[in-house]
């Protein structure tokens, strides 16, 4: 059978998208690190349920909690806008509706992740 | 590939009509439906981010808010969903190692993914109470 791919792409070896097994890995490797940051996710919930706004602020003024707690919301957000691709890509087939909905998934993931970050941030420095 | 509007309506080979219903069948559903939903959930801990940074009466509002009978109802599907789809996550993990393929062995992970997802959110739920005295 005649392989009709040039050199190029066949020693790049990232087939037809071009990203090759990216999204898959990267897909792994954020499910991984929410996994392990997961503990900390318990902790903090169980902590801040309920408290007054105070505590709240005292909690993450602690850069070790504030670096976790971005983490976690960046990861996330990542996570999630891989996670959705996949199911737009599954089940919308007509083009113009799919690359709306790619797109808005993009927008609303970049959202969640920074309306989490820098809410994040503002707490840890203190009102 | 051509747009699907444009080629005829051809009739698809059945799935749900013609699979008995599986528990491992159910948490791969499962894991999408819970990922989907999570992916919407999320706004629930942004949004309480967003107001825990805006000050005291936005704070106050949230906060009134997800303790109200139907908050606490959402919050404890939210906690399960996001559980479930964790605890899927990671049967996946065992999956993508290679291990855990036979028949069997996906049963057991199956139905240990959805009974041990709702302990865990009782679990949590009950932490929750006994450090806060409650709801």
């Amino acid at each position: 059978m005649t392989d009709y791919r040039t050199d190029l792409s066949r020693v790049r070896g990232l087939g037809s998208a071009k990203s090759g097994t990216e999204h898959f890995w990267m897909q792994r490797v954020t499910s991984l690190a929410v996994l392990i940051l997961f503990p900390f996710l318990f902790y903090s919930v169980i902590y801040l349920a309920g408290k007054p706004l105070a505590d709240v602020q005292e909690y993450f003024s602690s850069p070790l909690i504030a670096t976790l707690a971005i983490l976690l919301i960046a990861l996330l957000a990542h996570h999630m806008r891989l996670g959705m691709q996949v199911i737009i890509e599954d089940y919308v087939h007509t083009n113009s509706r799919k690359l709306t909905l790619l797109m808005l998934n993009i927008f609303f993931s970049t959202f969640v992740g920074a309306a989490g970050v820098i809410s994040i941030i503002k707490l840890s420095l203190g009102a | 590939m051509a747009n699907v509007e444009l080629r005829s309506k051809r009739p698809l080979s059945p799935h749900l009509t013609v699979f008995r219903r599986y528990v491992n069948m159910v948490m791969s559903i499962l894991h999408r439906v819970t990922g989907a939903a999570n992916y919407f959930a999320i706004l629930l801990p942004v949004a309480w981010l967003v107001a825990a940074a805006s000050g005291g009466d936005i704070f106050a509002f949230v906060n009134g808010l997800f303790a109200t009978p139907l908050g606490l109802l959402v919050l404890f599907g939210a906690s399960w969903s996001v559980i479930h789809h964790a605890l899927g996550g990671i049967r996946h993990f065992i999956w993508d190692a290679g291990r855990g393929f036979s028949i069997p062995t996906v049963i057991k992970l199956s139905w240990a993914t959805i009974i041990l997802s709702l302990v865990l959110t009782v679990a949590l739920w009950v932490f929750v109470m006994i450090v806060h005295g409650g709801l």
